[in-house]
């Protein structure tokens, strides 16, 4: 259960030294329980305090740094089961594969596609945060020259080897980058207990489709010291999909409602196993692919692997982690004001649009892609989008014509012309009637803008 | 109470407690304190017993599975002269607590016009049969497995086509005889006509026990309760991502004489990356509070997972984000998917290929955990 701010308050000195930034002891409480503050930053508890507290202060799944400097990447450190409870915290971590057996050029190819992959939504860059590296060769020295190709990659890394050799050499070059390392299983985990303790990096535990086993296996990590530990409890696909899900829910409930300490750890899933029994194409294998990954977001993976690179199969998982990673106490909305496009005069045209974020950031990504010089009325609709807003109730004639009003754009332009949506075609009379300005019922959709203001305007 | 017996109560919590100006009669320590010191003992021990229990109780693995104390009803739909389909009846929230009794089910859209407006990877597969909602119907049945029909008629909008109820009502009818599944009967969406509409076919279909789509606060929803009522249907529910609309609207609904397993909400399913997060935090909690025992939604629940399509990353063609035939069925399944695993039961969709993937995994909720033997990965590093 996550501490009150009361419950930390209480376990402070309550001398207000004021030290840590915070005029009270209550005040840096009440940051602590929303981690808007590290502990830290109290100069005043004794090192057992500290550690009575940093405990308390502990989420309920442990969070995990892989890779250092701008690009290191952060997974777990989620309190809740359910987004709408508090909102989930580190967007699940994604890594696409490279294996030991490419030939240099193949392997510089899709390093280089996997670093810059990128696409906007709503104001955001969307991008894939790591690297995993696979022995697939099973041959030590390979995995080792492979290695020395990641030297001066920016992203983070997973080493991905169930041989120890292979691991440990790799880690002689990579080591001082903090990747994480895959895994321990049961036939190698003191080995590779002492690796991950010697180089100082998190370390995955692969115990496929057995929770008891990987509950024993986890406390053994735990009791050599190892204390940044991945679970990856195997992704099953087809028929035994069910089971990698339930496996995946297991964990996270025994973390969050039971508190079992061998289970406070990030989930890892790796719908790249879809490559391993490939459909009768790679469109479909890719397709198995993303929606393995889209399942395995929506419960609760903190990190995953995938093998394919192409755009479209990626935008849909980076899209349902954007949407399920928002905060569900903040509203998706800009500010009602003016924005203008390109460059404008007094007889550039006005549109108007809601303040949607999602509508907003589309609306202008078409008017600037489509180089258009245009004023964008922007409406506040308590950040609904047009046909929402329009059955709603908030885009309607009085708010326009108020929006027009107050933005002054009738002392800016000479003409007096309004494009509203599509969607919004019903309030033409209405804002007519309120506003005393001309309508024209634009396009449907923001991308036929451009198209359509060459025609009009 | 006395000194001693305060003292008892003390030691009830603590292992020891310290006495300050303590001062005491001989006589007296040798008499009372001996019992009292016995029940110390015999407090420690059974303290260390229950620490060692704790310790051996963590050391094994515990399946977490939580008890509800409610149930989502079940909804019958078909009968009659149509094949039958169950949604609803789960009393868990996972199948490892236990399986669900129902797969969840998929109804294909089939629409009254011909849709030259659809997306292409859609319109590819049903081009042939969109000037017969009948063809329409058979084909998604016969070739692509249907469980239902969801037949729109849009045409029925003023602004559409403004047909008239005897033309809605023979399209209706050729439906009917076309497929032997049950059918989901839906309206333009127009809040004047819809209502006459669907009691309309609501008499055609007497007696097949369709589901009536929709009822919501906007319309006339008792005319719509009326006629399911009378001629045995049943009636989705409708409600903009707001629990209580959903409830007031359930409750109304069941004042017009529908009976709690005659009714399938529907809490609006807003699009992969159009708000999905909405959907995703109202279905939750509308389940959750099904399962914690609030009758009035313990309905199953609809997705209007066609929805998806009106994404512009699901048709809109943009070289740079490959091709829409591939991006238009993922976008339809992601959102259908995510949707099943917030406790959604039945599914309105459009394309095959999402459909034939969304049941693979809803098929695999029957099942009882660990009951399929799954393939060996574990050495899936070298495997590909």
């Amino acid at each position: 259960m996550k501490a009150t701010a009361m419950d930390i308050y209480k376990l402070l000195p309550k001398t207000n030294c004021g030290k840590c930034g915070d005029a009270s002891c209550m005040a840096f409480a009440t940051k602590l329980s929303q981690k808007e503050a590290e502990l830290s930053l109290c100069t005043q508890l004794t090192g057992l305090e500290f550690e009575k507290l940093s405990k308390v202060l502990a989420p309920a799944v442990r969070e995990i740094t892989i890779g250092v400097g701008e690009k290191a990447v952060k997974i777990g450190g989620d309190e809740v089961l359910y987004r709408y409870e508090l909102t989930y915290y580190n967007p699940t971590a994604i890594a696409v594969d490279l294996s030991d057996d490419m030939d240099d050029c193949a392997f510089e190819e899709k390093l280089n596609a996997i670093e810059t992959l990128e696409f906007e939504r709503t104001g955001e860059t969307l991008t894939l945060n790591a690297i995993a590296l696979r022995n697939k060769s099973k041959d030590a020295e390979k995995f080792k020259k492979a290695s020395e190709k990641l030297k001066n990659s920016k992203l983070p890394i997973i080493l991905c080897s169930f041989d120890t050799k292979a691991i440990d050499e790799s880690l002689e070059i990579l080591g001082s980058k903090r990747p994480l390392i895959y895994a321990a299983t049961e036939k190698n985990i003191d080995e590779m207990s002492k690796i991950a303790l010697k180089h100082n990096c998190p370390l995955a535990l692969f115990v496929p489709n057995n929770l008891e086993k990987m509950k024993e296996l986890s406390r053994k990590l735990r009791n050599a010291g190892v204390k940044d530990i991945v679970l990856d409890p195997g992704t099953y696909i087809g028929e035994s999909i069910g089971d990698t899900m339930d496996n995946f829910i297991m964990i996270r409930r025994l973390a969050v409602e039971v508190n079992d300490e061998d289970f406070r750890y990030p989930i890892m899933a790796v719908p790249a196993v879809c490559w391993m029994n490939p459909e009768e194409n790679e469109v479909l294998t890719k397709m198995k692919e993303a929606t393995t990954a889209a399942a395995l977001i929506n419960r609760y993976a903190d990190v995953m692997i995938v093998h394919g690179i192409d755009i479209w199969e990626l935008m849909p998982i980076l899209t349902l982690r954007q949407s399920l990673y928002t905060d569900p106490r903040k509203p998706q909305s800009v500010e009602s004001k003016l924005y203008e496009f390109g460059t404008v005069d007094e007889n550039s045209p006005v549109i108007m649009s809601t303040n949607f974020a999602l509508t907003y950031y589309t609306v202008a990504g078409d008017l600037k892609s489509g180089k258009v010089n245009c004023y964008l009325l922007v409406l506040d609709t308590n950040g609904k989008a047009v046909d929402v807003a329009v059955a709603g109730g908030q885009f309607n004639g009085k708010a326009a014509a108020k929006l027009i009003k107050e933005s002054r754009i009738e002392n800016i332009v000479k003409h007096r012309k309004l494009i509203i949506p599509g969607l919004a075609a019903s309030l033409s009379g209405e804002i007519e009637d309120e506003s005393g300005w001309e309508v024209i019922v634009g396009t449907r959709d923001s991308s036929e803008i451009p198209a359509f203001l060459a025609k009009i305007w | 109470m006395d000194t001693m017996s305060q003292i008892l109560k003390l030691l009830e919590k603590n292992d020891y407690i310290e006495i300050n100006e303590f001062r005491m009669d001989v006589e007296e320590l040798e008499l009372t304190l001996m019992p009292t010191l016995q029940k110390v003992v015999q407090k420690v021990a059974e303290k260390q017993l229950d620490a060692k229990k704790e310790l051996e109780n963590n050391l094994a693995f515990k399946y977490p599975v939580n008890e509800y104390p409610g149930k989502v009803n079940e909804v019958l739909l078909g009968g009659k002269n149509r094949n039958t389909v169950k949604l609803g009846g789960q009393n868990s929230l996972y199948r490892f607590e236990e399986p669900q009794p129902n797969a969840p089910v998929v109804t294909f859209d089939v629409f009254d016009i011909p849709m030259k407006g659809l997306p292409r990877p859609i319109k590819e597969n049903f081009e042939e049969v969109m000037d017969s909602p009948g063809e329409w119907a058979r084909k998604a049945v016969k070739e692509f497995g249907a469980d239902m029909i969801t037949l729109h008629l849009i045409g029925t909008d003023p602004k559409v086509k403004d047909k008239s109820l005897k033309d809605a009502s023979k399209d209706l009818e050729e439906v009917l005889q076309a497929v032997k599944v049950p059918l989901v009967i839906g309206g333009s969406g127009n809040p004047q006509k819809d209502p006459l509409v669907l009691e309309m076919a609501a008499e055609v279909a007497d007696g097949e026990r369709c589901l009536l789509a929709s009822a919501n606060l906007d319309l006339d929803y008792q005319k719509i309760a009326r006629a399911a009522v009378k001629h045995n249907h049943a009636v989705l529910s409708w409600a903009i991502s707001d629990i209580n609309m959903q409830k007031v609207l359930n409750k109304a609904l069941i004042k017009e004489g529908l009976t709690p397993n005659d009714i399938v909400m529907d809490p609006t399913t807003c699009a992969l990356g159009y708000g999905i997060e909405f959907s995703i935090d109202v279905m939750t909690r509308t389940r959750l509070a099904a399962l914690k025992g609030e009758e009035i939604l313990q309905m199953p629940m609809s997705s209007g997972t066609t929805n998806a399509w009106g994404s512009r990353e699901a048709w809109m063609k943009k070289d740079e984000w490959g091709p829409t035939k591939y991006r238009g069925p993922i976008w339809e399944v992601v959102t259908g998917l995510t949707m099943m695993l917030c406790g959604v039961d039945i599914f309105m969709m459009l394309h095959p290929l999402s459909v034939k993937t969304l049941k693979e995994i809803g098929s695999t909720l029957t099942k009882e955990y660990k009951s399929k033997e799954s393939q060996d990965i574990s050495e899936w590093i070298s495997k590909f």
